[in-house]
């Protein structure tokens, strides 16, 4: 039997001090980078515009693209290399004229551009400005849809204190992913939104691991004289194996996914990569370590209040 | 013997079985989406509202005709908004006789009375409004349908979406640029007269008759490609439009090698009509006219009886192949616009699934692996749990006809992250067990049931997202959402049924056991 962990003891919850330094500082970076950067940097699904993704039969020159472009005014388009040296992606701004005629300007503009040879227009993707803010709002609202659905779930399973801290931790990962696409200035698009969603499910997941096997705990006989801090480092040494496990092969999955998954999904496989380490971190330094601080905050207060009481 | 094992046996086998037939042939079980086959998706927005201001036009036209058949003179009617229409009448004194005509318009409600001045407003009612904007989309719908079906796509999808939109997804297309000007194109043919006292440049610096206006056909220099805008002076009103239209063919121009042109012919109606036209107009040009572009303006030489014309241009065959196409399925009530446009070439799209396919059987090999390695007979187990799971999900995915698109992909990922979660779960607890000494049946009892509350929570609370993202999002999103939905629910059935089953099988049978594989 290959074994992680034989009955692991690590004082995770102890060190919790200096996770919350931890987490607010990297929580700041991501936001210092989104701040700077002037938020985040939106695909044309969210923006609107046009995309155009081009196959060159050889690899071109940019600066070529660019001046055949300049003859229908669009120079100033976003001009990106993508996978392939032969293949480029051309994002050009939201323009008053339809979709239908702006591709098929840049087809003429580039087939009257000899050197480049010959190229097939392999992908068109149009997205209104109407398009665009809906998706916008639909993804901050089905972010938040699904944070209030997990809070009462988790409310209602366990506690109000867990429903919340749950939520902090899942917010938590999701500041750190979004201020990771930003520090390396990935941008945000739909199917990042996906991989987000997908994080959301995996924090969530671990975190609830870890609840229930304090629940457990607590319901058969409490073992006397450990404190509530105590109870969560026990749930979380008790699960740590399968955190462990369950993180790596998601890790490797993610992994490869980046490695393997080609350009279209590389910045999804970014995010799973970066969320599953956040996803797991904050299940114990920021879910179960603010359910500890909750707990103590409250417990302290009713002993307090008791004592007053007794005094008078 | 463990409780009801025959019937899980039965259970699960039946799952199998009707997994299997959903699945059967594969080739055509799985829809697969446009970013993975290639096509293309479109969302139209209807702009019902000139649809609603264009019956409002008609309303006033009835309604100036229907006064002055009862003798009252009207100063002016004109169009105010899209659903309003303002009279003016020439003398207060009609003020009365006019109220008997204005109260048959029933879809129109009568305010803001003046009679001193002769003057009221009359403003189509909510119901009508709505039920005119309903029209114009299911009936924008309908011809859309009708010319895609021309136009020959194999299984498109044309659905209604929201209020005022129009989804449309054509698999496997190869000319995008042909098929969206197909379906984009309003197709309003109108033919109308050509105001000949009207001198061009007058007209063009705005000097013109209420009921002219400006129109401008187009002429393409064979050499130079350069595009040359011709004015025309036209009688606002059209004699004839394409509603009055059976059939339109293809032919080869007679008067211009290598151009095409399409043959036209009208309705018993429209034959009436158009002879009556030619008849009372000989020695007029009549426009024909698609869209607000003139096409030609030929002279009336003599009466028309037969109904037919022709409509010329500079057409290639494919230019007048499509024309006649949406002059066969008619025109649109209401302009569309392009909101949404995803176009996939063939090549792109199976170089994703390729991708996509290598990505996928790459990391659900790692997790194989990993499990094989790390927990030996149990793993084994648990890798054939994770692909019963996967056997479910596509044979779900199948029976509801989902599409798989990337972001379905991306589900799937997830699923499996979990599924395997699942049985690392379990197997965990059941280890956990065993160290403190319980015995492998017990620890496999108490493992199972141990874990399995703690499966329970963490599928439900992701399923609920799942729910969230399926009913709210659109399209990738729902994708996404659907596939993770289902197979979290297979999962949960798995970890349920399939994996208890099969330790229920290897352990708790008669012999005694004394090791467990894990």
């Amino acid at each position: 039997m290959i074994e992680l962990f034989k009955n692991p003891n690590y004082d995770f919850i102890g060190k919790r001090k200096w996770a919350y330094i931890i987490s607010i500082a990297i929580t700041l970076i991501g936001l210092g980078s989104l701040v700077a950067k002037g938020g985040l940097r939106y695909d044309i699904d969210f923006t609107g515009g046009t995309l155009i993704q081009v196959h060159f039969e050889q690899a071109p020159q940019v600066a070529k693209i660019r001046a055949s472009l300049g003859t229908i005014q669009l120079g100033e388009s976003i001009i990106q290399q993508f996978g392939d040296p032969r293949e480029y992606i051309i994002r050009l701004p939201l323009v008053a004229v339809g979709s239908e005629e702006i591709s098929r300007r840049v087809q003429g503009a580039l087939g009257a551009e000899a050197s480049l040879g010959k190229f097939e227009i392999r992908r068109v993707e149009f997205v209104g400005p109407q398009v665009g803010r809906e998706l916008q709002l639909q993804a901050v609202y089905l972010v938040l849809g699904g944070l209030i659905w997990i809070a009462i779930y988790l409310a209602f399973r366990f506690d109000l204190r867990g429903g919340v801290a749950a939520v902090i931790a899942v917010l938590h990962d999701v500041i750190v992913c979004l201020g990771a696409l930003s520090l390396f200035n990935r941008e945000f698009s739909l199917p990042v939104l996906a991989a987000l969603l997908t994080i959301i499910g995996y924090s969530v997941n671990d975190t609830i691991v870890a609840y229930d096997r304090l629940r457990e705990n607590r319901g058969r006989s409490m073992p006397k004289g450990r404190t509530f801090a105590q109870q969560m480092n026990d749930a979380v040494n008790q699960t740590l194996s399968r955190t462990i496990l369950t993180s790596l092969t998601t890790f490797f999955s993610a992994a490869v996914l980046l490695f393997l998954g080609g350009k279209t999904l590389e910045d999804f496989a970014f995010v799973l990569f970066v969320g599953v380490i956040t996803g797991t971190y904050s299940t114990t330094y920021v879910a179960a370590a603010l359910v500890v601080d909750w707990t103590s905050h409250v417990e302290g207060r009713l002993r307090r209040g008791k004592k007053a009481v007794a005094k008078a | 013997m463990p409780r009801h094992l025959r019937f899980r046996i039965g259970l699960v086998l039946a799952v199998i079985a009707v997994s299997v037939w959903y699945l059967y042939p594969l080739k055509s079980s799985i829809n697969l989406g446009l970013d993975l086959q290639g096509g293309i998706h479109l969302m139209l927005g209807v702009e019902a509202d000139r649809h609603v201001a264009s019956q409002t036009d008609r309303a006033a036209e009835d309604l100036k005709s229907a006064l002055e058949r009862k003798g009252i003179a009207v100063k002016r009617i004109a169009r105010e908004g899209n659903t309003a229409i303002k009279v003016e009448l020439a003398s207060p004194q009609s003020w009365n006789d006019s109220r008997t005509v204005v109260a048959e318009f029933s879809s129109f409600d009568r305010r803001d009375d003046d009679q001193a001045a002769g003057t009221f407003r009359l403003v189509m009612n909510d119901r009508r409004v709505s039920q005119l904007r309903d029209d114009a989309i299911r009936q924008g719908l309908e011809t859309i349908r009708n010319r895609i079906d021309q136009f020959g796509v194999s299984e498109p999808t044309i659905t209604r979406q929201g209020a005022d939109q129009i989804l449309i997804q054509l698999p496997g297309i190869q000319d995008a640029a042909r098929a969206k000007a197909l379906i984009g194109k309003t197709a309003l043919l109108e033919f109308k007269l050509l105001d000949e006292r009207t001198p061009i440049d007058q007209a063009l610096a705005g000097h013109l008759p209420e009921t002219s206006e400006v129109l401008f056909g187009r002429e393409v220099d064979k050499q130079t490609k350069a595009e040359r805008k011709i004015p025309y002076v036209v009688q606002r009103r059209a004699l004839l439009t394409g509603a009055e239209l059976t059939r339109a063919e293809v032919s080869a121009d007679p008067n211009s090698m290598g151009n095409w042109q399409v043959a036209i012919e009208f309705t018993s109606t429209g034959t009436r009509i158009f002879g009556e036209v030619t008849e009372q107009n000989v020695g007029r040009r009549l426009a024909i006219i698609l869209d607000g572009t003139v096409y030609s303006a030929p002279r009336i030489n003599e009466r028309i009886p037969g109904g037919r014309a022709v409509i010329t241009g500079q057409f290639t065959v494919d230019d007048a192949r499509d024309l006649a196409i949406v002059l066969r399925a008619g025109a649109l009530p209401a302009p569309v616009v392009i909101l949404e446009e995803r176009t996939v070439g063939p090549s792109l799209g199976s170089d994703s699934i390729r991708q996509g396919l290598i990505a996928i059987a790459g990391s659900a090999i790692v997790v194989f692996v990993f499990m094989l390695v790390y927990y030996r007979l149990s793993g084994l187990v648990a890798d054939i749990a994770l692909g019963l799971n996967l056997l479910i999900l596509f044979a779900c995915m199948a029976a509801i006809r989902a599409t798989l698109t990337l972001p379905g992909l991306a589900g799937i990922a997830l699923t499996i992250g979990m599924a395997v979660d699942t049985n690392i779960l379990i197997f965990e607890r059941i280890r956990e067990e065993m160290r403190v000494g319980k015995t492998p049946r017990a620890a496999i009892e108490a493992g199972f049931r141990r874990a399995l509350r703690t499966i329970v929570d963490t599928h439900l609370t992701v399923m609920g997202t799942a729910v969230i993202l399926l009913s709210f999002g659109t399209s990738s999103v729902k994708g996404f959402g659907v596939s993770l939905f289902i197979g979290l629910g297979a999962s949960l059935f798995t970890a349920y049924f399939f994996t208890r089953l099969l330790f229920d099988l290897l352990y708790m049978g008669r012999r005694k056991v004394d090791a467990i594989s894990i």
